[in-house]
């Protein structure tokens, strides 16, 4: 039996702890969605839409269905209980809402958009029945450009909504009360020769999020509830929305996310596919099983980011700012996923930074075109208002002829101005950006990599050297469910857990947040262990089961520590305070008499003392109970933050541009980040290092392409180029710690850190290096191709001038 | 996706591949290691009715020395290549090919003659096959028959050999006291060339006696950079920008593909700085 001797005497909270679920993790000896087997189960194969934009005029299934082995093919309009697919954020009054059916009914609107459905008894047999469905389409006129979509003469996407525009949103400081008008504020620099009016049009790659475990869904219909398994984010939030669109009732359906190989954001969504294996599954009543394939999952799982931002940048030749006006057009593709429309303006809260600015409006334009949804990936929103921000800010500091760290500084939130209540109505709780930029600047040896650029600039060197950098502040930990409803967003932001207290003085911690690789077995074991005295070996974490862990919000927007944890240590309390009226009895004290410290109640002044494994087992047993106590010390609690969390830092690269070739390569990463109070610093960094090269994946070499005529040309990943390994640095991490004031463990947000500060520095540092030459701007991602040809364009252009 | 269903059968002697592959007729394919075939199968890009693998077949792994040549049997790995001391010696731009390719689950699977018989353009052996000269042996119901590399590789994945006929080997002259590099341009670690060049020299007398220079990814076959070969004759072996210079022609008069890593423009102009370096790099590696 556990007794708290056995646990160390210094608290969890901030070691570095091994992860308790890299055993299976690593050795792959665990149980994917894909691994599971029913007896009786049939495996669904899908027929994709070969055309971007048809209407479909017939489909011919009679093959396929005589085909061995098929149990039942289905086109959309076999399948009348088929209910449309959810849309969780009404953003605005003018949104417009595309009908998207898990079965097409009639149309298709994108390359890879379902068309009919095999059901077979192997896999094998589907998808060989599959390539037998005969559909006909009668093609339309595709539309693949945001801007074009906008033009009057278009091709609409849905012509039955009569535009391309899906939604417009904007604000501004006026109405906010935040500041001044914006539109004064640059008509006055205009005028002013003590000010400079920057503008730019800056363009966000389309990217997909590519986690590794492609989506996979297993539906058994054949007990008390239809079970679902999905490598899911969100168990809890699909259930809900199947119920809501689909013909079982949400008390009738269970929904377990079992391991799952990576998310980020990707897998934060209701699919059609999902919608599919349950209805064919009810159909049947027979479990059925549907994983997709790599290339599948690239025309079909929703891709992200996709804006054109057009930014106006106003400041005083001094380097302050004065007014920034950000018109953002952004690319939905042809439907809307569970959050598509809200994913920019998550931007708008965000494209001030860290800095002081006195006005500010903020305008997107949503708009259709016929390629896969975006929707939330790795940042949301925020990775491509930090790129827009960073971005101008070295823009500023090359036309004042500033130092980039420099002209930053001049407008960033000093030390002392915390909380700080933005000019996007948003409060900062707190931060030191000098704090981490110093250490920064230190770690990266700033004034030498400076000399060494000078003398590669002087010597004509083929390979330049170029110093990119950002300074960030990040919107995470959703969220605030008040300021949620404000926005339309179609749930809450709370987060719950319970605790339950085993005999045996062994702890189960069931948390509403669901991982898919952060380590919430281990962090949180660490939080519950300091709270209780329990041995970090002696919890262990239950979740991804609405069955046993009824209650939650699931995991996305780097919530899991900072709400989720948060409601954890709230559930842990309870206990002890649970715990306190039977230890007194016990210990035959008064309850106020006892002083409780990791748990152990001791009376005050002696060294008499009751364990929590001890009144643990005291309450199972129930033979020496006060009277009307309930023999039950499992807790449980929802947090709810009222603010949201803003982690920050300075990422410094240096990157060497061979100008003979265009290759670019990154020498240097140095990323200095203030993340509150680290639980668990092993975590954090594996955090930051997965981050970063998600971001540098934006910045070099991811980017998803479609041809003219809407056909997917990097449908797979020989074409959709993803960093490994040796294409990145050995980063060089750092912390500072400010606490944050929103919640009483002093945490922040890490997850979406490095692919929202990384892309600005690449791009800032690709650029610093090549501005000598003349080249200002280059599109991510900075391929070897775009940046030769850049250099050519500028040096044709310089030869041309002169 | 799985494959559509095929047959498969793994003989142990080149005759018995040879007899499956003409009673499997046209829709019989060979498998050596799979790296290029398996990915098709699984794309059902291509749905042969029978594999004949050969995997069974010893014979086929060995490396030996054939006096004023080695012979590299054609199902020897990249990794057996790159690491055989024989390729090592008298072959040394063969070993640093192999051993550029893919990644090392890749080079303990794939194989020398199932490369060059796959044909891509983007694949790193036909260079530096073509480069040293090379040929290819191969065995088919007429008996055997050798072919030059130069002739061997006919178009975008289409080589001189006729159906039922497989590759049995590699032949590659040796080149001994040659300095030899593969330069190899790829956008992440793990992608193909956009372009590669394979480069071999031989100085004599402080200057390049004899360079060879194969391009991979310049056209629809690998190529050789005549040109450049013999304007990098009697350039000083230690005038590293004269070397350059000479080499710069590498690309020209080619029309390599067109595509988001590189238009043909761009190629060109790759090419040529690649053979530079590879032929810096190869005149630093004389012996």
């Amino acid at each position: 039996m556990t007794t708290t001797a056995d646990r160390p005497d210094t608290a969890e909270v901030g070691q570095s702890r091994l992860r308790k679920e890299d055993r299976r993790l690593l050795t792959g000896r665990t149980r994917w969605t894909d691994n599971l087997e029913l007896p009786g189960m049939v495996h669904l194969a899908l027929v994709r839409s070969p055309v971007a934009n048809a209407t479909i005029t017939g489909i011919d299934t009679t093959e396929a269905a005589a085909a061995p082995g098929v149990v039942g093919v289905w086109t959309g309009e076999d399948l009348p209980e088929q209910g449309a697919m959810p849309i969780a954020w009404t953003v605005s009054d003018n949104l417009k809402v595309p009908s998207l059916m898990p079965l097409a009914v009639g149309t298709v609107k994108h390359v890879g958009d379902v068309v009919a459905v095999v059901a077979a008894t192997s896999k094998d047999a589907a998808d060989d029945a599959a390539g037998m469905v005969d559909v006909s389409y009668d093609e339309l006129l595709v539309v693949m450009d945001p801007i074009a979509a906008l033009e009057a003469d278009s091709p609409l996407v849905h012509p039955e909504l009569g535009t391309n525009v899906c939604a417009t949103w904007g604000m501004d400081s006026v109405a906010l009360g935040t500041g001044g008008d914006v539109e004064e504020a640059i008509r006055a620099a205009e005028a002013d020769p003590d000010q400079v009016v920057i503008r730019r049009t800056l363009r966000q790659n389309r990217i997909t999020p590519a986690f590794v475990e492609p989506r996979s869904i297993v539906v058994d219909p054949t007990a008390e509830q239809v079970t679902m398994w999905s490598a899911t984010q969100v168990p809890h939030i699909l259930r809900i929305l199947l119920a809501m669109t689909q013909p079982v009732d949400e008390h009738e359906l269970r929904v377990i996310a079992p391991d799952v190989g990576g998310g980020f954001g990707g897998k934060l969504q209701a699919t059609r596919e999902e919608a599919l294996v349950l209805l064919i599954a009810l159909r049947l009543q027979l479990p059925v099983k549907y994983t997709e394939t790599r290339m599948e999952s690239m025309q079909s799982a929703h891709h992200a980011r996709d804006q054109v931002q057009r930014l106006t940048l106003a400041a005083r030749k001094d380097g302050t700012i004065t007014a920034f006006d950000v018109d953002l057009v952004a690319d939905m593709g042809a439907y809307l996923g569970i959050l598509t429309a809200g994913i920019p303006l998550l931007g708008g809260f965000m494209f001030n930074g860290i800095y002081k600015i006195p006005a500010y409006r903020f305008f997107c334009t949503d708009v259709f075109t016929n390629k896969v949804m975006t929707d939330a990936y790795r940042g949301a929103g925020k990775p491509e208002a930090t790129f827009g921000i960073e971005r101008m800010m070295d823009e500023l500091a090359v036309e004042l002829g500033l130092d980039p760290i420099e002209v930053r500084r001049r407008n960033w939130i000093n030390p002392d101005e915390f909380p700080y209540a933005t000019v996007a109505g948003l409060t900062y709780d707190s931060g030191n950006y000098d704090q981490a930029t110093d250490r920064a600047l230190e770690l990266f040896d700033y004034d030498g990599l400076r000399a060494e650029q000078a003398r590669r600039r002087e010597s004509n060197d083929p390979v330049q050297l170029g110093i990119g950098v950002c300074t960030f502040v990040e919107l995470s930990g959703l969220a605030p469910s008040r300021v949620l409803g404000s926005l339309n967003y179609g749930s809450g932001g709370w987060e719950h857990a319970s605790i339950r207290m085993l005999p045996t003085g062994k702890v189960e911690v069931a948390a509403g947040t669901t991982p898919h690789g952060q380590g919430h077995a281990t962090a949180f074991a660490q939080l519950v262990s300091d709270e209780l005295g329990i041995p970090f070996e002696d919890i262990t974490l239950i979740s991804g089961d609405t069955a046993t862990v009824p209650r939650g919000m699931d995991t996305y927007g780097s919530r899991s520590l900072v709400v989720g944890g948060m409601a954890i240590v709230g559930a842990a309390r309870r206990v002890v305070e649970k715990a306190r009226p039977l230890a007194a009895h016990l210990l035959e004290a008064d309850p106020n008499d006892l002083e409780y410290d990791r748990g152990t109640f001791t009376v005050r002044g002696t060294d008499t003392s009751k364990t929590i494994p001890e009144i643990a087992l005291a309450m199972w047993l129930a033979h020496d109970l006060p009277d009307g106590m309930e023999a039950c010390l499992d807790s449980e609690s929802t947090f709810d933050p009222e603010n949201f969390s803003y982690p920050t830092g300075t990422h410094l690269a240096a990157v060497e541009v061979d100008t003979e070739t265009g290759k670019v390569t990154l020498r240097d990463y140095v990323c200095v980040q203030d993340v509150g109070v680290l639980v668990n610093p092993m975590i954090v960094d594996g955090q930051v290092h997965g981050g970063l090269t998600q971001g540098i994946g934006q910045a070099m070499y991811e980017e998803i392409r479609y041809s003219e005529d809407g056909q997917l040309t990097s449908g797979s990943l020989a074409d959709y180029l993803v960093p490994h390994a040796p294409d990145v640095p050995r980063y060089r991490t750092d912390t500072t710690v400010t606490h944050a004031t929103t919640n009483t463990l002093g945490v922040k947000a890490v997850g979406e850190t490095g692919t929202t500060a990384a892309p600005p520095a690449i791009v800032n540092g690709v650029l610093d290096a090549l501005r000598p030459l003349g080249v200002t701007d280059i599109t991510m991602p900075t391929t070897p191709l775009k940046v030769w040809s850049a250099i050519q364009a500028a040096r044709s252009e310089k030869g041309g001038a002169s | 996706m799985r494959p559509v269903a095929f047959d498969y059968v793994a003989p142990t002697t080149v005759e018995e591949v040879v007899q499956a592959l003409s009673d499997g007729g046209e829709d019989a394919t060979v498998i050596s290691g799979g790296q290029s075939l398996l990915p098709v199968l699984r794309m059902r890009m291509a749905d042969p009715s029978l594999l004949v693998d050969l995997r069974r077949v010893d014979s086929l792994r060995e490396i030996r020395d054939d006096g004023d040549n080695l012979v590299i049997g054609a199902r020897a790995t990249h990794r057996q290549v790159s690491t055989d001391p024989l390729v090592r010696q008298h072959a040394g731009l063969i070993a640093k090919t192999a051993g550029s390719i893919g990644d090392p689950q890749i080079r303990y699977r794939g194989t020398i003659g199932g490369s060059l018989a796959h044909a891509d353009p983007a694949g790193d052996m036909g260079a530096a096959v073509l480069a040293l000269n090379g040929s290819l042996e191969l065995t088919g119901p007429r008996g055997s028959r050798t072919v030059a590399g130069g002739d061997f590789f006919v178009d975008y994945f289409t080589t001189a050999r006729e159906p039922g006929e497989v590759v049995t080997a590699v032949r590659i002259p040796k080149h001994d006291g040659w300095g030899s590099h593969y330069e190899k341009f790829t956008v992440v670690v793990q992608a193909w060339a956009v372009v590669a060049v394979a480069a071999a020299v031989r100085v004599e007398g402080g200057q390049v006696a004899e360079a060879r220079i194969g391009l991979t990814n310049m056209g629809t076959t690998p190529l050789r950079a005549a040109a450049a070969e013999q304007a990098l004759v009697g350039v000083a072996a230690a005038d590293t920008d004269a070397l350059r210079a000479a080499a710069a022609t590498a690309g020209e008069g080619t029309n390599p593909p067109d595509d988001p890593s590189g238009t043909p423009e761009y190629r060109r102009h790759l090419a040529g700085v690649l053979a530079g370096r590879a032929v810096v790099k190869a005149v630093e590696a004389v012996a």
